[in-house]
C-alpha cells in the first residue's frame, strides 16, 4: 500500500486562468493527485463555495478549452497526475470521445463527471478505456453493497467517497457514518478509495486517514482562500499553508495506523 | 447495468450518486402503488371530493364565431382547485409521499402554481411543506407566494444563479440529497431523473382521458387538434397521453417564444434549444457551444424554464407531437381576448396556447374541433398584466 495523499481541488478560471495555473504549482508540492474542476453554470452537486467559483471563472468568459491550456502549462512542469471534474452535459455537448481525446492530449490522467452515475456510463467507460483515460465514480453511505463493488471495479485511479449525504463544503466535524462508510469500503474495495466532502483541517484528514483511506479531497477549504485572497501572493501562502497542515494530518493519520 | 426511464433516447437518471438510493425507493415504491387498488381509489376520492374533477369540456361558442374557424373547446384545469392543473400531481406525490412514510415534502416553483398546490397537499395531508423559489420569481408572483405561506409552507427564496425555476430546481435538488431519508421531492413537471417524468405523466394524464370522455358525449368523436403550452410540459402531456394511440389527432405544444424567437429572450427549449443533459435527464436544452445552460426568458414565469421534459423531446423527433411558439405580445392579446369574448381569465401559461388558436383556427373547417387545455386561472397574472398595460397607457 502506498501512502496516502492530498487530493487538491480547484476550479479553473477561478478567478483567472492565470491564477488557476500559478495555484496548481503551489499545492503540488503536496499533493498526490490535483482535481481541476471545469466549471459549470449549475453545478447542483456543489455547495454555495464551489458554486460561486463557478459563477467567479464563467463571468469572465471561460471556456472550457482554457482547462485543457492551464493543464497543459502545467504539465510543463510536473508529473502530478492530475483528475479532470465537470458535470456531464459540457461534456456531452463536445461529444464524448472529444472530449476524452481532448483531455488526453492536455495530459489529464482521469475523469470525475458527478450526475454521471454507473447505469449511464457505459459508453463512457468504454471511450475512456479505449484511449486509456482513468475514471473515478463516486459512492455514498448509503451506496448498496453491490453497487459500491461494482463502482470501485470501474475505478481506475479510485473511489471518490462522499463523507456524508448532501453537498460539497466545509463542515466542523464527522460523523461516525463517515468513519463506518471508510471501513465498510476498505473491506469491499479492491482499489484505492479517497473521501471527500467537508473537509478542511489537519486534524480532519488525520481521523479519516486513520480509519484507512488513501487519500483526502479538499475543495471548499482552498476555494474559500481564493474567494478571500483572490489573485494575490497572499492567497498562495495561504493554500500553501493549508496544503501543508492537510499534508501533516494525513502523515500523522497514517503513523497511527501501524 | 441496464439502464431504464428512457422515451427514445431521451430520459435517463443523470443525477449525483448520494441521490441513488433515494431514487430507487422511489422508483420502487411508485410501480408498487401505480397498479394498488387501494391507492387509485383515494387518490381518485381526493380528486373528486376535494378537487373538484372532473372538470368542464367547455364549448367557447364565442370565440368559436369570432374566429370564424374550428370548434374551440376549453378544457376548463383552471377551474381545478388551486386554479391549476398541478393539483392533479401534488395531490398524487403527497399521497406517494405519505405511503413512502415520508414526514416532509419539498418543491421548486416558478409561477408559484406548483408550489400553491404542494403547499395544498402538504396542508391536506399534515406533510411539513418547504418551497424554494426563484428571488425574482418571488417578487413577481408576490400573492402566489402569500398563499403557500398560509397554507403553511416555507418559502425559501434562492439567490444563486438567474434566481428563477432553474435555480429553484437546482437548489430542491440540493436540500434533497441532504434530506431524502424523511423527505420526498415533489416534482413539480415531467422532468428530472426517472421515475418523475413518468410519474407526473401519469398523474396528469386524467386531463386527456376526461377530455376523451367529454368529446364523445359533446360530439361524437375524437377531436382533430389538441394545444397546450408547454414550460416543462405537464399540462400538455397530461392533455396529450390519452390520445397518443389516436393518430389522426394532432397534438401541438406551445412554447414561450417571449421577445421572440430571433432573440436571446425566450423559453422555447425545442425550437431552439441542443440535445443536452441537465437535473438528472437527457433532453433539449437551451445552452452555449461549451454545454454551459442559458437562461429562459418569458412573460410567464411559468415557461421560463430552459428545458423540456423527455417525452416531449421524444415526441417532437418522432413527429407525432408538432411544437409551435406564441411571443409575449401574442400571450397579452390572448390573455385580453378569451378574458373579453368568453369571460374566463386565463393564466399567462395557458394563454399562449389559446394565442395558438387565435392565429390557426380561422384557417380551419368549421368541422374540425380544436381542443385547448385552459391549464390556470389569471388571477396570480393579474399584477404583470396590469403594469404592462399602465406601461402601455391602456
Amino acid at each position: 500500500m502506498n501512502k496516502p495523499v492530498l487530493v487538491s481541488f480547484l476550479v479553473s478560471g477561478d478567478p483567472n486562468p492565470d491564477a488557476t495555473l500559478k495555484f496548481m504549482k503551489t499545492l503540488d508540492k503536496y499533493s498526490g493527485v490535483i482535481e481541476l474542476g471545469i466549471p459549470f453554470s449549475d453545478p447542483v452537486a456543489d455547495g454555495p463555495t464551489i458554486q460561486a467559483a463557478d459563477v467567479r471563472s464563467l463571468s469572465n468568459k471561460f471556456k472550457i478549452s482554457k482547462s485543457f491550456d492551464i493543464l497543459k502549462e502545467f504539465r510543463k512542469e510536473s508529473s502530478t497526475p492530475v483528475i479532470l471534474m465537470t458535470y456531464y452535459n459540457p461534456v456531452f455537448k463536445r461529444g464524448i470521445e472529444n472530449f476524452v481525446i481532448q483531455a488526453k492530449e492536455a495530459g489529464a490522467n482521469g475523469l470525475i463527471i458527478v450526475d454521471l452515475p454507473l447505469q449511464e456510463a457505459t459508453e463512457y467507460r468504454e471511450i475512456c478505456k479505449k484511449h486509456e483515460m482513468g475514471t473515478v465514480f463516486l459512492a455514498a453511505p448509503n451506496t448498496p453493497e453491490e453497487r459500491l463493488k461494482i463502482s470501485d471495479e470501474a475505478s481506475t485511479e479510485f473511489l471518490y467517497l462522499i463523507s456524508t449525504f448532501g453537498i460539497t463544503g466545509a463542515r466542523d466535524t464527522f460523523e461516525q457514518m463517515t468513519f463506518d462508510f471508510i471501513k465498510r469500503a476498505r473491506t469491499t474495495c479492491k482499489g484505492k478509495i479517497c473521501v471527500g466532502f467537508g473537509i478542511s483541517k489537519g486534524s480532519h484528514a488525520e481521523s479519516l486517514i486513520e480509519q484507512g483511506a488513501d487519500g483526502v479531497i479538499v475543495g471548499s477549504a482552498f476555494v474559500d482562500i481564493i474567494k478571500n485572497y483572490g489573485d494575490s501572493e497572499e492567497a498562495l501562502v495561504k493554500l500553501e499553508e493549508l496544503a501543508k497542515e492537510l499534508s501533516e494530518g494525513i502523515d500523522k493519520g497514517y503513523g497511527k495506523r501501524k | 447495468m441496464k439502464c431504464e426511464g428512457y422515451f427514445g433516447e431521451y430520459g435517463g437518471q443523470f443525477i449525483p450518486e448520494v441521490l441513488m438510493p433515494a431514487i430507487d425507493e422511489l422508483k420502487e415504491a411508485y410501480f408498487e402503488l401505480k397498479d394498488d387498488e387501494d391507492f387509485q381509489n383515494e387518490l381518485s376520492y381526493y380528486l373528486k371530493n376535494y378537487a373538484g374533477r372532473e372538470t368542464p369540456l367547455y364549448y367557447a361558442e364565442n370565440l368559436t364565431k369570432k374566429l370564424g374557424g374550428a370548434k374551440i373547446y376549453l378544457k376548463r384545469e383552471d377551474l381545478l382547485h388551486g386554479g391549476a392543473h398541478k393539483t392533479n400531481n401534488t395531490i398524487g406525490q403527497a399521497l406517494l409521499a405519505k405511503r413512502m412514510g415520508k414526514t416532509r415534502i419539498i418543491a421548486e416553483t416558478g409561477a408559484g402554481q406548483h408550489g400553491v398546490g404542494t403547499s395544498m397537499a402538504g396542508a391536506l395531508f399534515g406533510l411539513e411543506t418547504e418551497i424554494f423559489m426563484g428571488r425574482l420569481d418571488t417578487e413577481r408572483q408576490q400573492p402566489n407566494v402569500f398563499r403557500m405561506k398560509l397554507l403553511g409552507a416555507k418559502v425559501t427564496p434562492v439567490d444563486t444563479g438567474s434566481k428563477v425555476l432553474k435555480d429553484a430546481v437546482n437548489e430542491a435538488m440540493r436540500n434533497w440529497t441532504a434530506t431524502f431519508e424523511n423527505t420526498h421531492y415533489l416534482m413539480g413537471t415531467v422532468m428530472g431523473p426517472h421515475p418523475f417524468p413518468t410519474i407526473v405523466r401519469d398523474f396528469q394524464s386524467v386531463i386527456g382521458k376526461e377530455v376523451k370522455k367529454q368529446i364523445m358525449e359533446q360530439e361524437g368523436r375524437l377531436p382533430d387538434h389538441l394545444v397546450a403550452c408547454i414550460g416543462g410540459g405537464s399540462n400538455a402531456l397530461g392533455l396529450f397521453h390519452a390520445f397518443i394511440q389516436d393518430k389522426d389527432v394532432r397534438m401541438v405544444g406551445i412554447e414561450a417564444a417571449g421577445k421572440g424567437l430571433n432573440t436571446s429572450l425566450h423559453g422555447a427549449s425545442i425550437s431552439k434549444g441542443k440535445k443536452g443533459v441537465l437535473h438528472g435527464m437527457l433532453s433539449y436544452f437551451l445552452q452555449d457551444e461549451d454545454g454551459q445552460i442559458e437562461e429562459a426568458y418569458s412573460i410567464s414565469a411559468g415557461l421560463d424554464y430552459p428545458g423540456i421534459g423527455p417525452e416531449h423531446a421524444y415526441l417532437h423527433d418522432s413527429g407525432r407531437a408538432e411544437y409551435a411558439s406564441a411571443t409575449d405580445d401574442q400571450a397579452l392579446s390572448a390573455f385580453m381576448e378569451l378574458t373579453r369574448s368568453e369571460g374566463i381569465i386565463p393564466a399567462l401559461e395557458s394563454s399562449h396556447a389559446v394565442a395558438y388558436a387565435i392565429e390557426n383556427a380561422g384557417n380551419m373547417d368549421k368541422d374540425e374541433i380544436m381542443v385547448i387545455n385552459l391549464s390556470g386561472r389569471g388571477d396570480k397574472d393579474l399584477n404583470t398584466v396590469i403594469d404592462i398595460m399602465q406601461k402601455r397607457g391602456m
